[in-house]
């Protein structure tokens, strides 16, 4: 899977299953400020990711994915 | 030094019969039912198949799905309500109220559907798949928590649970809070939510709904010979309560005042009201003797009237055993007939009602009472609204637990 499609597949993932406006998203938006992504949310977010892409990612890994971008490069180093 | 009063500046709701005040009063007094068949789950297997929903309302066009999704929907009904009653006060919503303002409201159950939705989630798919939103969704203080967040309310914050009288209770101590001076405004209210499967089958289970499913709007008949159990309901209502300076200061429009409660306990069985209602008579005693007023003044009671058989009876013996003769005199009514039992939201629905009907001197009837009960024999007001001039309303409210919450509320 290329990063574009990994990027479209999270995107569809924030805006159907957690109701984020798609105007907002995209590889620079900062998940906590910029999406309202807070730290209930991350959990959200990660058993999300974990469903869609059948990986499992630890809590320490999601330490330093602050922006869209860092998810994304993330699940496609994962896959 | 004079008593601080408290007034009632602002009124909100969203419940069974309407998503405002004044479509829910004028249904109130057509003696409209807002019951009907539950619409969002399968009842198949449940004995129950119907409840009052709250109709035409979906929580994610009103909050956007994103904030939405985070809460039960008890929350959003009491989100929902509370703005409206604020709006109703005029007081300016573009700044956080502060710490001149606080809240307190009753519920029996809490996020109940979030609980039921995690539990089926951790049977189904582990512990790991558990939303990790599910305990701030649940827990009973969830609504007052985001209440306060959207409206930025800063003072004290308490969640009352005495299951149905947990709203009454939420008033009285509101009107506490504002008589000792810790703060001048209180968003007073309650919120149920719990018709869902597993509540449903449960409260079926102690036979305490009605199950007659054939015609739900008749099914609510309280002191009717031929009640047989409550009906669950949902909904939300708040009053913004001040004290009486504070609103004359900001020549806010004052609907009447909260002058007594009484709260007691029957320290006697889990469900089943104390013989002769004799906690409910000690509550509604020290609600009259908190507001200085004399039996013989009283014109009005709005009943706990569930529909159950033994709330009913337990309910007009404590009446007549209080008032003497003088309950011949007195005019009840049991709106639950309409709404069904909004459990810790009723509370505050019924102290709405009592308000209303001193602000227009009419009374909402109790409908579906067609079959006389000689042990209940009281003037419930049947199947009819009618004109009384009313300056002085009793609201009685009981819970499961033994708890009495009654209030008086008066015109001046």
């Amino acid at each position: 899977m290329e990063v574009n499609d990994v990027f479209e597949k999270v995107k569809s993932l924030f805006v159907d299953e957690l109701g984020i406006d798609e105007s907002k998203i995209s590889m620079e938006a900062k998940l906590e400020e910029d999406l309202e992504i807070d730290s209930l949310g991350i959990v959200e977010v990660v058993m999300a990711f974990e469903d869609e892409f059948g990986i499992e990612i630890d809590d320490d890994e999601l330490a330093d994915v602050k922006t869209v971008g860092e998810a994304v490069n993330l699940l496609h180093s994962k896959i | 030094m004079t008593k601080r009063r408290v007034v009632v500046t602002g009124l909100g709701t969203i419940n069974p019969l309407g998503n405002s005040v004044s479509d829910t009063w004028n249904r109130l007094l057509k003696g409209e039912s807002g019951i009907d068949y539950i619409t969002t789950f399968d009842t198949s297997n449940l004995p129950v198949t119907f409840a009052g929903e709250v109709k035409n309302f979906d929580g994610n066009d009103y909050l956007g799905k994103q904030h939405a999704r985070k809460m039960d929907r008890s929350s959003h009904l009491s989100i929902f309500a509370t703005e409206q009653a604020l709006i109703d006060s005029g007081i300016n919503l573009e700044e956080r109220l502060g710490s001149n303002v606080g809240i307190v409201f009753g519920t029996g159950i809490g996020g109940i559907g979030a609980t039921e939705e995690a539990v089926r989630t951790y049977d189904s798919r582990g512990p790991s798949r558990i939303n990790p939103l599910a305990i701030t969704q649940l827990m009973p203080n969830s609504s007052i928590g985001q209440v306060a967040i959207r409206f930025g309310v800063e003072g004290p914050s308490l969640t009352i649970t005495t299951a149905c009288a947990a709203s009454a209770n939420a008033i009285g101590e509101a009107k506490n809070l504002i008589e000792r001076g810790v703060v001048d405004t209180v968003i007073a209210g309650g919120v149920e939510s719990g018709t869902t499967p597993m509540t449903i089958g449960a409260f079926a289970q102690i036979r305490a709904l009605s199950t007659q499913n054939e015609n739900p709007k008749l099914a609510c008949k309280p002191f009717d010979k031929e009640r047989d159990g409550f009906v669950m309901a949902e909904g939300s209502t708040v009053l913004v309560l001040e004290e009486e300076q504070h609103a004359i200061k900001r020549n806010a429009k004052i609907y009447g005042y909260v002058s007594g409660y009484g709260s007691t306990t029957d320290a006697y069985h889990i469900t089943a009201p104390a013989e002769g209602g004799i906690g409910a008579v000690r509550a509604m005693e020290k609600a009259l003797l908190d507001a200085e007023i004399s039996i013989q003044q009283v014109d009005y009671i709005n009943t706990h009237g569930t529909s159950t058989p033994a709330n009913d009876l337990n309910e007009t013996k404590a009446i007549k055993s209080l008032f003497g003769e003088y309950s011949k005199n007195l005019t009840l009514s049991s709106t639950k007939s309409m709404t069904g039992h909004l459990l810790g939201g009723a509370g505050a629905f019924e102290a709405m009602v009592s308000i209303l009907s001193i602000r227009d001197n009419k009374i909402a009837p109790t409908i579906n009472l067609n079959n006389f009960d000689d042990q209940c024999d009281l003037n419930y007001t049947p199947n009819s609204s009618i004109e009384l001039n009313t300056e002085i309303v009793m609201s009685n409210s009981f819970g499961f637990g033994g708890h009495n919450a009654v209030l008086v509320i008066t015109k001046t």
